[in-house]
């Protein structure tokens, strides 16, 4: 009696862990690149984050979310300029990346919303964010803070803020 | 059902002004975006009285003698506004001792979370020179209105909000007058050239 009941428990763990497994490998199938966020001014309670996320896999994933020690929650957002009004709005649905596509979380568009910045974030600093998906295991990434204001995750490289700001706009 | 005939008629109407009106708007600020001084659009601009950081009253009579550069957004937003007042900052950098020769100007939409305090702050991290001014809600309603700038408080579902808002700067020559605008993404070299030309003509 007890041993059979000992021995439906196992079956129950074996048949969650399987699944658990399979996940695992789905995780690897979806390559983050070029995470980056940018500094943000004091006392400012929100941040931009961006990457580069390809599907490797052969199913499609979502990107749904994300959470970091550093904000009270991380979102899916989407920016929108239409007759020159900004507009933005969560994207509760997530980011689909089909396999085998890109999917690119970059300004202008989609990103990371940092919500309830606890302390600002400086230049030069890494932030420690876990993305989740609908299929694969969460991915820890490390978003690189490049100067305030910047629009490129390569403006991070100068150390004078001001003047790496003026790479924005593509005729200059 | 007179009533509710004659109601519909009125929102058929209300809609077809309220569309002319946007478009107008749209349009005039497009068309006169960098375009030569008194391009038709003389409305841009008016009376307001908002707050400075140190809780000082500033009216638009307070801009006159220089012009100004004045830009719309919120300490609650990511990408615009930060990169908006550090391109500016970037541009007051380049002017050098010219850039004194202006107004830099931004003012917030968003009267419930940035009082004066917050915009004091939040602008310690750009050129020490832009003018930080919030108010109450009527107060930036009355500005947003005289600069023809379109906001709108948009809620979340989680009972947080967000702001759209216009994301170009107005430029506006040392007698109050409509000189331009700057749009959001247009390149560096050309908004340094257009505040070079309303340093040297506004």
């Amino acid at each position: 009696m007890f041993s059979s009941a000992r021995a439906a428990i196992t079956a129950a763990l074996l048949a969650l862990f399987i699944p658990a497994l399979s996940l695992e490998a789905n995780a690897a199938e979806i390559e983050i690149t070029q995470p980056w966020t940018r500094a943000t001014p004091p006392a400012a309670k929100v941040g931009g984050g961006y990457l580069t996320l390809t599907n490797k896999g052969t199913v499609i994933d979502t990107l749904l979310g994300a959470s970091s020690e550093i904000a009270d929650r991380v979102e899916v957002h989407k920016m929108e300029m239409v007759d020159g009004i900004m507009k933005m709005r969560p994207v509760p649905e997530g980011l689909e990346i089909p396999a085998g596509q890109t999917a690119e979380l970059a300004p202008g568009g989609y990103h990371l919303m940092l919500m309830g910045l606890k302390r600002p974030i400086t230049q030069g600093e890494r932030i420690s964010v876990t993305l989740k998906f609908e299929k694969s295991n969460p991915v820890d990434v490390e978003l690189v803070a490049g100067p305030l204001g910047s629009s490129t995750p390569n403006s991070g490289e100068n150390p004078n803020g001001g003047s790496s700001s003026m790479s924005h706009g593509e005729s200059n | 059902m007179r009533g509710r005939r004659i109601g519909l008629i009125a929102a058929a109407i209300l809609a077809v002004v309220l569309t002319v009106v946007g478009f107008t708007i749209v349009t005039g600020s497009k068309s006169t975006g960098g375009g030569p001084r008194g391009s038709g659009v003389a409305t841009v601009g008016g009376p307001f009285t908002l707050t400075g950081v140190d809780g000082q009253a500033v009216t638009e009579k307070d801009l006159l003698g220089k012009p100004s550069a004045i830009f719309f957004g919120f300490t609650y937003c990511p990408e615009v506004c930060p990169t908006t007042l550090s391109e500016l900052s970037a541009l007051a950098d380049q002017l050098g001792s010219d850039a004194d020769k202006l107004n830099l100007v931004f003012i917030s939409v968003d009267a419930e979370r940035d009082g004066p305090e917050e915009m004091k702050q939040y602008l310690t991290a750009f050129d020490s020179r832009i003018i930080g001014l919030t108010g109450t809600p009527e107060q930036i309603d009355a500005a947003a209105k005289a600069f023809k700038i379109y906001y709108t408080k948009v809620p979340l579902d989680d009972g947080d909000y967000t702001m759209d808002h216009t994301a170009s700067v107005i430029l506006m020559d040392a007698y109050g007058k409509f000189f331009g605008t700057m749009a959001y993404e247009e390149a560096m070299s050309v908004m340094l050239a257009k505040l070079k030309r309303l340093i040297g003509e506004g």
